[in-house]
């Protein structure tokens, strides 16, 4: 039998998040493994590359919209790091995005979400119907006006991921088509994982980034594991075709209280997405969900129709209780989690991956485990306490009124 | 009380439309409910962390509703998968007649009702307000009958108090007002019309703070069936005194 390997690092998970980490902890000097049965071909696959801070800021996730924020400005520098790393263009594209209503009572419910958007501070302005049709004039004559979302940019998820895996292949980083099956932890500290094959690596240090699976994992201790589950979205692909017009930049749209959005590509490509469904592990797309994405797209952009259908992709999800991600340390020595970052894995890559490379070469925070940007997004922040019910370790503390 | 089920409270939630789960938890307890709807079609019971754990947790029933169906044979087997998935015979009946209103289709609903009451289950469906499909409902063996207000999602309240009333008025089984509830006042009106509890979805979950929604039907629902069994006093077109006049000084 080959001798057990040993790295400084075990990557759990080759997405967006997982490849990003690997890339820069190898860069930065350490051994890294990747284990991931297809690196880069999960929800970072199936994703539209939408860097939206603003427009998926929701009611009572002030926090997690600060965090966004701050990810969409370590973009820029990301990517062109990435760029040079890689020598392979990700196509980050910073021409913000125009939400728009498709009808009197979608503007009433945009103008509602404006107004939380303005009040904590977030960059939107309101926008009649023909300065949307100005600014985008695809968009169709009915629509009853919009929003311009400056800060929410995109990029070509499937390139950034190509470029990764290639940077992380000049960087040195080892990847390793398999699962991990266990987490090995003995007296409190990680040891390594092993891999569904039942082959063995040695390593000091595992960081979890298994998207939607990453609670699925074994050997993780009682109180780490991480309580994320699967929320499928399925992204259709379209090409304009030579002579056929084009979208200037990411529309998103609300059509009778449905979201849908548009992503053009700098190639003629254009992402539609994206569908919300909690169905287990199953990938397999639906008709119906795919017939309402595509009626409400075409709603409001006519000229789709023009487009040719590339192919439809989903993927899963990491969703969290709170819809923010757990990333950081945990109370076992060597353990960190970086996943439950839901509808924001691309654009928050590059916080994430600095942040946890940032641990894993300095073991922690210099200023103590509760500053920095994840401050709010430590993976414990949902561990049981004592009074909470069984079963349900996200119940939060609300008192049962009369 | 649903066939012979003494429920804790007389507000239901349904699930569908939260932003997170922990907002959902927080809105659960706040409303202090006892039996919230789940989308059969939307929600695998297997999946860890699901919404299923959520409500398992929170010692709260499970009512699977059919919704997305919009034929009877559709709905029955929706019902009959979710007797299996969620170990209950109840079923929050939804047959959809139009996609754009979302209104009931009564003549598929009566259908799938007859057939679902034959093969044992506890049948609730949501219907129009219209009194002679709720009476027939009622007439097919459901447990209860639940009329909209309004259009699901709309929350514009309810748009015929007249009906609402004729249905509870001939009903022998539990009237739930559902659909349509836009704010606590809906809510209230519903049960001092006579109803006896009523379903919120949208208008708790799509609040800008949905626990403190749910704790605003919560205490509507209180308030109008208090209201309704201390019985209200008659609308009068000018003032009545509420003190006597007589033998005041200098009259």
């Amino acid at each position: 039998m080959a001798p057990t390997p040993s790295r400084d690092v075990v990557v759990a998970g080759g997405g967006i998040i997982g490849l990003a980490v690997a890339w820069q902890a190898a860069a930065a000097g350490l051994a890294v493994t990747v284990v991931d049965p297809a690196a880069g071909r999960g929800s970072s696959w199936a994703a539209a590359g939408m860097l939206a801070p603003v427009a998926e800021a929701h009611f009572g996730e002030e926090a997690l919209a600060s965090l966004n924020v701050a990810a969409v400005r370590a973009w820029p520098e990301f990517a062109a790091r990435l760029e040079s790393a890689s020598g392979e263009p990700v196509h980050f594209r910073a021409d913000g995005t125009l939400l728009v209503a498709s009808d009197p009572s979608d503007r009433a419910a945009t103008d509602r979400v404006l107004a939380f958007h303005q009040d904590i501070g977030l960059a939107a302005e309101r926008l009649g119907s023909r300065a949307c049709r100005a600014a985008e004039p695809l968009l169709a004559p009915g629509i009853s006006g919009g929003v311009d979302l400056p800060d929410d940019h995109q990029v070509d998820n499937r390139a950034a991921v190509g470029a990764l895996l290639a940077a992380g292949r000049t960087a040195g980083v080892a990847f390793v088509a398999d699962e991990v099956a266990r987490v090995e932890v003995e007296d409190g500290r990680v040891r390594g994982v092993t891999l569904a094959d039942g082959s063995r690596i040695a390593a000091p240090r595992v960081v979890v980034a298994a998207g939607s699976r990453s609670g699925d994992l074994g050997g993780l201790p009682d109180g780490t594991r991480p309580p994320v589950r699967p929320v499928r979205g399925a992204t259709v692909r379209l090409r304009a075709g030579d002579g056929v017009p084009r979208l200037r930049r990411t529309v998103r749209a609300l059509v009778h209280g449905r979201t849908c959005y548009l992503v053009p590509r700098d190639d003629g490509g254009l992402v539609l997405g994206a569908t919300m469904e909690e169905r287990g592990n199953d990938l397999a797309v639906p008709l119906g969900g795919l017939a309402d994405l595509l009626d409400d797209a075409r709603r409001v952009v006519p000229a789709l129709d023009e487009y040719a259908v590339v192919e439809t992709a989903s993927g899963l999800r990491p969703g969290s209780p709170d819809n923010g991600p757990l990333v950081g340390t945990t109370t076992t020595d060597g353990l960190l989690m970086a996943t439950g970052h839901f509808r924001n894995g691309i654009l928050l890559a590059p916080l994430t991956s600095s942040e946890v490379v940032g641990l894993l070469i300095h073991g922690g925070r210099p200023d103590g485990p509760d500053t920095g940007p994840f401050a709010a997004f430590r993976p414990d922040r949902f561990a049981p306490k004592a009074s909470v019910a069984r079963g349900a370790p996200w119940a939060p503390g609300v008192a049962t009124g009369p | 009380m649903i066939a012979g089920t003494e429920l804790g409270s007389r507000l239901l939630l349904g699930t569908g439309g939260m932003t997170s789960p922990e907002s959902l938890a927080a809105a659960l307890v706040a409303s202090g409910t006892a039996l919230a709807t789940v989308a059969v079609r939307r929600v695998d019971p297997s999946t860890r962390h699901s919404l299923v754990d959520l409500l398992d947790g929170l010692g709260i029933r499970i009512l699977p509703n059919t919704a997305g169906c919009f034929t009877s044979a559709d709905a029955v087997l929706t019902a009959r998968l979710a007797r299996e998935a969620f170990a209950t015979d109840w079923v929050k009946l939804e047959v959809i007649g139009d996609d754009r209103t979302l209104l009931p289709d009564p003549v598929e609903l009566l259908d799938a009702a007859e057939q679902l009451v034959d093969d044992g289950f506890t049948v609730l469906p949501y219907c129009g307000d219209d009194p002679v499909v709720a009476r027939r409902l009622e007439q097919v063996g459901c447990a209860a009958v639940m009329p909209l207000g309004a259009p699901i999602g709309s929350g514009l309240g309810i748009r015929n108090p007249h009906n609402i009333e004729l249905i509870v008025e001939q009903a022998g089984v539990p009237v739930v007002l559902d659909a349509g509830i836009g704010t606590a006042s809906d809510a209230c009106l519903a049960m001092e019309l006579g109803c006896s509890a009523v379903l919120v979805a949208s208008a708790v979950t799509r609040a800008g703070d949905p626990a403190l929604m749910a704790g605003a039907m919560r205490d509507a629902v209180v308030a109008g069936r208090a209201a309704r069994r201390a019985g209200r006093i008659t609308r009068r077109f000018v003032a009545e005194a509420t003190s006597s006049f007589e033998g005041l000084v200098g009259r």
